[in-house]
């Protein structure tokens, strides 16, 4: 998104879509008839091997060995989920993941709120410097980090524990840059009265600029929970007990031990996506705003 | 409305935000804090910048200076001859091309295909949900469950994708264990995988734009094609420079999808080179050598969005 987007909506007309548009197709209905069906066609494509995958984890082992391009090639069984929860793992996994997703998102907003509302209205030295230093690690790679990070955990002697999978990935530089540019546009007439009474600071924050800011803060979090639960690379590397392990680690590992069985493998990728859908079903509006609102986001 | 800025929230406050928050530091000077304060503020993050970030970048560009080594404990300087080993590593220039190729095979696509989900959904059609969840649900799976998934749809005999062509009477292709086609393979998942994050920012683009010179060009009688390329594109060319700079820097540190896929195989035709820093530096054991070679990468990185910010710059 272009800083200089302007706040103009496209204006409505009356008897069209509410979003999007609408001249863009013209008033044909050829155009519109096509468009429809591209789309369609499309969103058939992006949709097909999530269907797939369903059909796939509700049928015994033997019909979905047995070939055919019909979806259900046997009687509807939940067989699959059944044996994946019976083994235990998946529901530890999910545990794991849950804790460290929502430790990680806690301490990342927590940090980073505060960080960002110091660089937006404090005044010390360093401000800017600092701030630079932050803007510029952006760029860094997390890749980059992984081969130290390791040694250093070793150093703490954390490998294989939370602490090692949860650290390391409370430094947001993202997140305290769009905080920050949120913060900035705030008034600060409403703070200035609060000084004047003679609040503190953190009183101003905590009562002012974050009430004012929950859309944003909202949306960070979430980016910072859908990051951190989709996390592999670093709880791979940091962990080899397997009740540590998150779910996406988990099931990478056992991936190989469930040779053919395709039935229980999507069945157990359902599981671990499950958590995320409904996320993103109950948060969609905010999750498109503040794609919109920050442009970024994710990992 | 859209869903993009509905009054009260942070979609148009923050947009808007910068301008309004514009004031004169100076007019402020009567009530703005003391000097020294907000340092408190920063100072958790400052720590864990420090301790996370600081920390090991500076220790990561030590160690690629040394023989440091995850089997032994005493290393030794060595100056760069793991840089100078790394320019003579044929695996270090055939992981990087891997890189490059898969680079370029994933972000074209995903920056054109973004652009049409984008198009399409924004002409306004009903179904705005729907469609929304369809493009960006992937998006939103670990990456163990897509590559769960397409490990399924790519299985020789019984997968979808070789069932498909076999109902167009084409024989069954090696999607993952064929050297010529498992980086393609690759590459059609992650496309799948992460379109729905740029159709994201394309649609709030296209949410944002004014209708002012649409409806203008409408009015002259301008066709809906001639109006889609004169206005409504050259009005997303600094989204799509966006998007572009994005996807290639993602798309530079491919690991993860393929470290499940393939594991960089067949015969390393797959194996990027941050594959091979992982190979190196925790199944080799070789830590100074691995982070010498991440960090040449690093700058290949950086020059890569040096060259992006200077072309686009000169594009406006």
């Amino acid at each position: 998104m272009s800083a200089t987007a302007p706040t103009v909506r496209p204006r409505r007309l009356p008897g069209r879509a509410a979003t999007g548009s609408p001249l863009l197709l013209g008033h044909g209905r050829l155009p519109r008839v096509l468009a429809g069906t591209v789309l369609a066609v499309l969103a058939a494509v992006w949709l097909l091997p999530l269907l797939w995958a369903v059909a796939t984890s509700v049928q015994s082992e033997q019909d979905v060995a047995s070939p055919g391009l019909s979806p259900f090639k046997g009687p509807f069984t939940a067989e699959a989920f059944r044996r994946i929860l019976d083994r235990g793992n998946v529901t530890l996994w999910a545990f794991n993941s849950l804790l460290i997703a929502g430790l990680v998102t806690v301490i990342t907003v927590t940090v980073s709120a505060l960080a960002a509302y110091g660089f937006s209205r404090g005044v010390f030295r360093g401000r800017r410097a600092l701030l630079g230093v932050t803007v510029a690690a952006i760029m860094v790679p997390p890749q980059l980090l992984v081969v130290p990070l390791f040694e250093q955990m070793l150093l703490f002697n954390l490998v294989d524990t939370y602490a090692a999978v949860i650290l390391p990935q409370v430094v947001a530089p993202m997140m305290v840059f769009i905080l920050k540019r949120f913060f900035d546009g705030i008034p600060r007439e409403l703070e200035d009265a609060a000084r004047i009474d003679g609040a503190s600071e953190f009183r101003v924050f905590r009562s002012i600029v974050l009430p004012l800011s929950r859309p944003i803060v909202a949306a960070v979090a979430i980016f910072v929970f859908i990051g951190a639960w989709n996390n592999f690379m670093w709880p791979f590397i940091v962990t080899n007990d397997p009740d540590l392990m998150t779910l996406p680690v988990g099931l990478a590992t056992v991936k190989d031990a469930f040779g053919i069985q395709y039935a229980q493998s999507m069945a157990s990728a359902l599981l671990a996506a499950l958590p995320l859908i409904v996320v993103f079903l109950l948060f969609q509006r905010r999750i498109v705003d503040s794609v919109a609102t920050t442009g970024l986001g994710g990992s | 409305m859209t869903t993009i800025a509905p009054p009260g929230t942070g979609g148009r406050t923050g947009r808007a935000g910068p301008r309004a928050g514009g004031h004169h530091r100076t007019g402020h000077r009567g009530t703005r804090s003391a000097p020294g304060s907000g340092l408190l503020f920063v100072l958790p993050f400052l720590l864990v910048f420090a301790l996370f970030m600081v920390w090991p970048l500076a220790q990561g560009l030590w160690m690629s200076l040394t023989d440091s080594s995850l089997a032994l404990r005493d290393t030794a300087f060595v100056g760069f001859a793991n840089y100078a080993e790394a320019f003579g590593d044929p695996d270090v220039w055939s992981s990087l091309g891997n890189t490059v190729f898969f680079t370029v095979v994933s972000s074209v696509p995903l920056v054109l295909i973004a652009l049409v989900m984008a198009l399409l959904v924004h002409t306004g059609l009903a179904g705005q949900w729907a469609w929304r969840l369809a493009f960006f649900a992937p998006y939103l799976l670990p990456v163990t469950v897509v590559t769960l998934i397409w490990t399924w749809l790519y299985q020789p005999d019984i997968g979808l994708a070789n069932q498909l062509l076999g109902t167009f009477g084409l024989g069954p292709v090696g999607w993952l264990s064929d050297e010529a086609v498992a980086m393609w393979s690759i590459a059609a998942l992650t496309v799948w995988w992460t379109a729905g994050f740029n159709f994201l920012l394309y649609l709030a683009a296209l949410q944002s734009l004014p209708s002012a010179y649409d409806e203008a060009a409408a009015l002259d009688g301008a066709g809906a094609w001639r109006r889609l390329w004169s206005i409504t594109l050259p009005q997303l060319r600094r989204t799509t420079a966006l998007v572009a700079m994005l996807q290639v820097l993602a798309s530079l540190k491919v690991f993860d999808q393929i470290y499940i896929l393939t594991k960089g195989g067949p015969n390393g035709s797959t194996r990027p080179v941050l594959e091979y820093v992982y190979d190196v530096g925790f199944t080799g054991y070789r830590l100074g050598y691995a982070s010498a070679v991440s960090y040449l990468f690093f700058a290949l990185v950086i020059v890569v969005s040096l060259v992006q910010l200077r072309l686009f710059r000169r594009e406006d």
